[in-house]
């Protein structure tokens, strides 16, 4: 390559090296700065539930928890979120290969057609339950200052950042007003406080 | 994207010393990663002030809010105390993106993110916020959600936040801490820029100043921040309005406004103090006709461009509504 070609031409990539924690299984990963939590869980680790809609944090597709948070994996730095712990959807279910109350009212409720925004929604959805249990207000919420009741309107406002172009939207808001019921009875039986997860 | 180095910076003193013309300050990343998918932002180096110790918010003596710029937004909009004290803040960050991005947003980034003018974000269009003396194609072009107020030959683009619109109408201040060493105050109404002649600079910080808490006085009046947008939810505003009123005797009582605060987003370079139309309201008996004639003094001074004349009625009804229903309440 002689100087022409190298004038002005893009800096050598930058590398560095993380740790992650996903779905319970360490992993210490080489990875490009540029390269976000999204691209490093697909294409290092191989974990494609977690789905890349538009990588531009528009459509929820990406959604994953990351220390117990929901959040765009595709607008997340890999190299920005050394040491955390991430859960996929491959993970929601725990390690028995079972589901979570979230899934089995996705089923239930038949709220997806396609697929391709349900993981995200699952992930979403299963953050959803569990920040209405800690009493976050929402944009649906009358009253910030007041506790929220999660119905249909408070539903559709939380999970308004996983779009479904199949428009299954209906069935969504159904299981998971199903699921809040259910981890609502499941809590109470268990006398525990509402965690992060439900 | 370029690439870049990355570099943690574990307190501010080391974020100002490891930041140069070339670098920015990472915080959440939900608009800076996207503008460098985009090509719009090629830092050579990321400092990422995610984890500055900066990510507490302090309730003062006077019930003011102190809030951390690495605070993050879904933390801001879950604190009881702030929900209490200052709810058109907290409605104004809920209204802001989705909860996913609520949760990596912070304080401080939500104050320096980049308008969303979609040539802005087009490297293959000229735009002299990126690309200073290239040209405006939004002032002929697509322009139905651009500026009505303060836009100048050069940039009719927005800000796009909703939280600094209300921090606008409560007179806060950030803190900032610059590379000459020390900290200053920086009010809200005197860190955005109108475009002018160089609208690539949309504040008035300095290269390398790192925002490290926005000061929030204290309100004690029925408040609140409505925004309107062309779907139910996760959409940037159209218009948008944060306001306070005080009223002798109290907001239902129909007395004598005491004082009042009205700031518009959606409709300029900045959050939009409405000061014309608080001069208008300040005396004025509190009832549907006064708020309706304070807000068209404040829209008389519009400056719609050919597609978004239709951003004069809404504010100007959106100002008015909202003043009601707080006498409502």
């Amino acid at each position: 390559m002689d100087s022409a070609d190298t004038a002005g031409a893009a800096p050598p990539p930058v590398r560095a090296e993380i740790t992650l924690t996903v779905n319970g299984t360490g992993h210490r990963l080489g990875v490009d700065t540029r390269t976000s939590l999204l691209d490093v869980l697909r294409e290092e680790l191989g974990l494609t539930g977690s789905k890349k809609g538009c990588d531009h944090g528009q459509c929820g597709a990406c959604t994953v928890l990351l220390d117990g948070r929901r959040v765009n994996a595709c607008l997340a730095l890999a190299v920005a979120h050394d040491g955390a712990d991430v859960v996929t959807v491959e993970g929601l279910g725990g390690g028995d290969g079972g589901l979570s109350p979230v899934q089995e009212a996705f089923l239930e409720c038949d709220a997806f057609q396609c697929g391709y925004c349900t993981p995200g929604q699952l992930c979403s959805a299963t953050a959803v339950l569990g920040e209405a249990a800690r009493g976050w207000p929402s944009a649906a919420t009358p009253d910030v200052a007041d506790e929220p009741r999660l119905d249909d309107a408070e539903i559709r406002e939380r999970m308004s950042g996983n779009l479904c172009r199949c428009g299954a939207y209906v069935n969504i808001v159904a299981a998971v007003r199903g699921a809040a019921v259910r981890g609502a009875a499941v809590r109470e039986a268990a006398g525990t406080e509402p965690g992060i997860l439900p | 994207m370029r690439p870049f180095a990355y570099e943690r910076a574990g307190t501010a003193e080391e974020a100002l010393a490891k930041h140069d013309d070339d670098a920015l300050y990472l915080g959440g990343g939900t608009n800076l990663v996207d503008l460098m998918r985009l090509g719009v932002a090629t830092p050579a180096r990321l400092v990422d002030v995610a984890h500055l110790p900066c990510d507490r918010i302090e309730r003062g003596a006077d019930g003011g809010l102190v809030i951390g710029a690495a605070v993050r937004n879904s933390d801001l909009a879950a604190d009881p105390a702030a929900r209490r004290s200052h709810p058109l803040l907290v409605e104004a960050v809920l209204t802001g993106a989705s909860g996913q991005i609520r949760n990596q947003a912070t304080v401080g980034g939500n104050l320096l993110q980049r308008t969303r003018c979609s040539y802005f974000q087009d490297i293959t269009k000229p735009c002299n916020k990126r690309e200073p003396g290239s040209g405006c194609p939004a002032r002929e072009g697509e322009h139905h959600n651009h500026a009505i107020f303060g836009h100048s030959a050069a940039c009719v683009a927005t800000h796009p936040s909703d939280m600094a619109v209300a921090l606008a109408a409560l007179d806060a201040s950030v803190r900032v801490r610059g590379r000459g060493g020390g900290e200053r105050a920086v009010p809200l109404g005197e860190l955005y820029r109108r475009p002018g002649e160089d609208p690539s600079r949309d504040t008035a910080l300095e290269p390398g100043d790192l925002i490290t808490a926005v000061e929030v006085p204290p309100l004690g009046l029925p408040s609140r921040y409505r925004k309107v947008r062309e779907r139910a939810s996760f959409a940037f505003a159209l218009v948008s309005v944060a306001v306070a009123l005080d009223v002798e005797g109290g907001a239902a009582g129909g007395g004598t406004v005491r004082d009042c605060r009205i700031a518009l987003g959606g409709v300029a370079h900045l959050p939009w103090r409405a000061h014309r139309a608080e001069a208008v309201l300040r005396g004025a008996p509190a009832t549907a006709e006064s708020f309706l004639r304070a807000a068209e003094a404040e829209l008389e001074a519009a400056e719609p461009l050919r597609d978004n004349r239709y951003k004069v009625p809404l504010a100007t009804n959106l100002i008015a509504r909202t003043l009601t229903e707080l006498t409502e309440r």
